[in-house]
């Protein structure tokens, strides 16, 4: 549903089924509608078997990268050697992305049933709820539903922690998060050695998505056959998906769609299309990171894991940002550039001095001093930033760059033969 | 012990090493060196410089060197065009912001952002139009600057402070291209051990202020030695230019000091370069000491050794090397002697994350040879034990007063006025001067080799003693020639040094059978 806007008639509302009612952030609430039907018998079942149904639901990972959540999970040792962790990444920073903003805002109970279901699910007796530092308002109300929740007795002896961020977009990387738990600084680790085998203080540790967590009561309540239905194109991609779509449409918002659904239509029905007279430019499907398709691209474009990739894109989080005709493409590709160069780690070089460099050429392009050798030089850049760091977030600067120059060349021209008018970048 | 073998390849050669062992170490055992700037084998991983991506055969991404661990099969090429390319960009890179001040940089000669650009750098910049960060100098400790322009970030300094001295004082501070080195705003750098992060610094970032302009890394002559400083005996290479020893480093030995030294043994260099040395032997003539050749004093020392009838008291120096302490319990084989050393003590300073690993409170190098040797700790009744001598021979020991009624030889690098009344004077090299050994408080043989020559005609204790010996005659007295026959020959005749020989000690030295102890 996108709140606040009315629910479209198109949307499959089961994890934003009850977003803006107030009375479901109540413990008392949220048992009205249905809420913790599911977590006795779930704590009452075989972690392998938890683990099989949401295996067979065919649920992967709402936060990015789409890993298959059931497989995730069973690499979690199978024999309790050492104490067990959970991490719910609640530190949604990925810019154009906001969904999991609004399932902590109105449907706490969802996540915290979630994450009990799969602290048990991987045998942990400690879950943190890392929350980003900005989301004042869904800490507060997480914080009241834990407090309800765990005073209602529903956990057994899950204990569940929230863990605030304090402003750092690399803390969403999962390592990175475990750090910034530990009291250190938030940089991303080296892997191997993986979460699964070493993450939280050294100990076998899986770390999941609010939105991937809301949705396996659901899973466990319908069943995994009902989840697997959920899908409109490849099988591969199973169940709902929040959209959170921002930008030049007229109906900015959530909007919770079966896996497959098309982009166009999402676009354009659910979200009023563009504003009068203008047209669609480009579009971002996956949050900031990921490719920018253009308007060709987004023809025909199917959103789950496998139709963005065919167009060259990834699903990512499902942060959709839209650019109609009136976007200057350079500036909003300087705009993300800045953002990574600010958000680098420094770790790494090629992040902490590449997504720097990007920003100052594509600052200068924008101010009309621009040589056409820069674009050569960004993508060359932009090559020596990919696939060679410990995150991905100098390979986040370089998507957008490598794709806003092959598709959008024509206006990074115009600004260095001075055809443009050019833009002074603070 | 095949089976914990893994075999590889590194660019064609293959290799054998232990499992678990890392791809960029396997590939020094093929003689490549993969560049790194982060990676140091004394310190935990941290995998982030990049610069060591290599090509993996049969794995899609480049991996760092320094992070994967060998398997078997490998086949790792180092000088693929995509590894070098991405080595390459990783030079440009870390050179966008550098000042590139190699001109009036301490680390010029031995940096190795700039060996590494030499080998594998762009030969421009494509960073023209801007201006290059700039952070001001800081001050961090007693003997450490940071200059933050010329860091690459390669938290070598970080790691070190944090996981080997346990003193996190340092951290990176700020974010992406803003970062830098900071220290804790109520920390000084002043661990006893601090030192290090100038070595471990791969760049000019890190400066020892006592080392600051004071030499070209190029003018410096190099030799393997062994730390000074106390017991441990840390094993380090001493920095000369021109004669003059000007920089103590650590030199790596697993079983010793791994790869650090403390601050106490990298300062303690002074006193080998102090000029108020004697120069020639000298006799007593008339009441007052003349200086002569060596024949003569060999001669006339070894006259008062033959003609002295009553006891002998030796006082020598834990710092005088086994060779020596050896030859000087020789002169008085069939007589009647005790001999003593010295100890100086001071405050313990141990390096928390190297197990074994401290500045001892006995500052004293070879306090465990002249104790297998026979010498006593009990220095206070040696010189009680002197006053009614008929013989004291003393052993560089400088700050000694001697009173006796009888002959005084003294054996030294500089006359103290305490031991003004010697018959004789013998002078020596000291320890940067001389090849020779000392045996640390684990009882570990390890040899010292010759920085820069002795002044005037000083020479090693070793060859004065034995001359000395020759001059007594009889059947011990054997000129030798070097060190190493000084070492073999007390390998033959004491149990505790039984089995070891000069060439085996090699560079990183062998223990001694502790157990044996010989009789005064």
């Amino acid at each position: 549903m996108g709140y606040p806007h009315k629910p479209h008639p198109r949307e499959t509302a089961i994890l934003s089924k009850h977003f803006g009612e107030a009375d479901a952030r109540s413990y008392k609430g949220w048992v009205k509608r249905g809420g913790y039907e599911v977590l006795p018998t779930a704590l009452a079942m075989e972690p392998g078997k938890i683990i099989d149904i949401v295996k067979e639901s065919g649920l992967r990972g709402r936060g990015g990268a789409g890993f298959p959540t059931g497989l995730k999970w069973s690499f979690m040792p199978k024999e309790r050697k050492k104490p067990h962790y959970l991490c719910v990444n609640a530190d949604e920073s990925e810019p154009g992305t906001f969904k999991d903003r609004e399932i902590m805002r109105w449907t706490p109970h969802a996540l915290l049933e979630g994450t009990a279901i799969a602290a048990h699910a991987i045998q942990a007796e400690v879950t943190y709820i890392y929350i980003r530092g900005e989301f004042t308002e869904p800490y507060a109300t997480m914080e009241k539903a834990l407090a309800e929740a765990s005073a209602a007795g529903v956990f057994g002896k899950i204990k569940i922690h929230l863990h605030r961020g304090a402003g750092a977009y690399i803390c969403g990387e999962e390592t990175a998060l475990m750090n910034s738990i530990e009291g250190k600084r938030g940089n991303p680790r080296i892997k191997p050695p993986f979460p699964a085998a070493a993450g939280l203080f050294g100990m076998p540790t899986t770390i999941n998505n609010v939105e991937t967590l809301a949705a396996v009561p659901h899973i466990l309540k319908e069943g995994a056959a009902w989840y697997k239905g959920l899908s409109l194109a490849s099988p591969k991609s199973t169940g709902t998906k929040l959209f959170s779509v921002c930008g030049h449409v007229t109906q900015p918002g959530n909007y919770e769609v079966t896996m497959g659904f098309p982009l166009k239509e999402l676009l354009y029905d659910l979200c009023g299309g563009m504003r009068p007279g203008r047209t669609l430019k480009a579009c971002i499907p996956g949050g900031s990171s990921v490719p920018i398709l253009n308007r060709d691209e987004t023809e025909g474009c199917l959103l789950d894991y496998e139709g963005v990739i065919e167009k060259g894109s990834m699903l990512g989080s499902g942060g959709v940002i839209v650019f109609d005709d009136s976007a200057d493409m350079v500036y909003q590709i300087m705009r993300l550039a800045r953002f990574y160069a600010h958000e680098s780690c420094a770790q790494c070089t090629q992040c902490r001095e590449g997504t720097a460099w990007t920003t100052k050429i594509l600052e200068r392009i924008l101010a009309g001093q621009g040589k056409m050798a820069d674009l050569d030089l960004l993508l060359d850049l932009s090559e020596n930033m990919t696939g060679k760091t410990i995150c991905v977030l100098s390979d986040s600067c370089a998507a957008p760059v490598v794709s806003g120059i092959k598709k959008f060349r024509s206006e990074f021209e115009d600004y260095i033969a001075g055809k443009r008018r050019p833009v002074m970048v603070a | 012990m095949t089976d914990d073998l893994i075999n590889l390849t590194i660019d064609g050669v293959p290799v054998s090493v232990p499992k678990g062992t890392l791809v960029i170490e396997a590939a020094k055992q093929a003689g490549v060196l993969v560049p790194h700037y982060c990676y140091h084998p004394g310190l935990p991983v941290a995998g982030l410089c990049r610069m060591c991506l290599v090509e993996i055969e049969k794995q899609p991404k480049l991996a760092i060197a320094c992070a994967t661990q060998v398997a078997e099969g490998m086949a790792v090429k180092t000088q693929t065009p995509q590894a070098r390319s991405a080595r390459t960009g990783v030079l440009e890179l870390l050179l966008i912001n550098h000042p590139l001040d190699c001109p009036i940089c301490d680390q010029a000669g031995e940096c190795e952002l700039q060996d590494f650009v030499f080998q594998e750098g762009r030969p421009g910049t494509r960073y023209a139009e801007y201006a290059k960060r700039f952070n001001p100098v800081e001050d961090f400790g007693p003997d450490v600057l940071y200059v933050p322009n010329r860091c690459i970030l390669c938290t070598r300094c970080v790691r070190f402070m944090e996981d080997v001295a346990r003193e996190p004082v340092l951290n990176v501070s700020e974010r992406g291209d803003r970062a830098y080195i900071g220290i804790h705003s109520e920390a000084r750098l002043d661990h006893p051990w601090a030192g290090n992060v100038v070595d471990l610094c791969p760049v000019g970032s890190l400066l020892s202020k006592d080392f600051l302009h004071k030499a070209r890394a190029w003018e410096l002559d190099k030799t393997a030695s062994v730390c000074t400083g106390c017991s441990q005996g840390c094993n380090v290479t001493l920095d000369t230019r021109e004669n003059v020893v000007v920089r103590v480093r650590p030199r790596p030995n697993l079983e010793v000091n791994r790869y650090f030294i403390c601050d106490h043994g990298r300062m303690n260099y002074r006193w080998m370069n102090r000029g108020d040395r004697i120069e020639a032997p000298l006799v007593r003539r008339d009441g007052e000491l003349h200086a002569t050749d060596w024949d003569e004093a060999c001669e006339r020392a070894a006259a008062l050794l033959r003609g002295a009838g009553g006891k002998a008291v030796a006082l020598v120096s834990p710092r005088a090397s086994t060779e020596a302490l050896y030859l000087a319990r020789e002169l008085f084989t069939g007589r009647e002697w005790t001999g003593a050393f010295q100890v100086v003590m001071g405050e313990e300073a141990p390096l928390a994350g190297v197990p074994n690993l401290a500045l001892r409170a006995e500052r004293a190098p070879n306090g465990a040879g002249a104790e297998l040797l026979g010498y006593s700790r009990d220095y206070a009744a040696a010189v009680q034990a002197a006053e009614s001598a008929a013989l004291v021979l003393v052993l560089d020991e400088p700050e000694t007063t001697v009173r006796t009624a009888g002959s005084l030889i003294y054996v030294g690098t500089a006359l103290p006025e305490g031991a003004r009344g010697a018959e004789v004077v013998l002078p020596i090299a000291n320890a940067a001067e001389e090849d020779g050994t000392y045996v640390n408080r684990d009882g570990r043989v390890q040899r010292y080799c010759q920085a820069k020559p002795a002044p005037g005609m000083a020479r090693p204790a070793w060859w004065v003693l034995s001359e000395l010996l020759v001059a007594l005659g009889g059947s011990r007295g054997e000129h030798l020639a070097s060190a190493a026959e000084a070492f073999d020959q007390l390998a033959a005749a004491v149990p505790a040094f039984a089995g070891l020989s000069y060439t085996s000690l090699g560079l990183v030295g062998q223990g001694v059978n502790t157990e044996v102890r010989v009789p005064a």
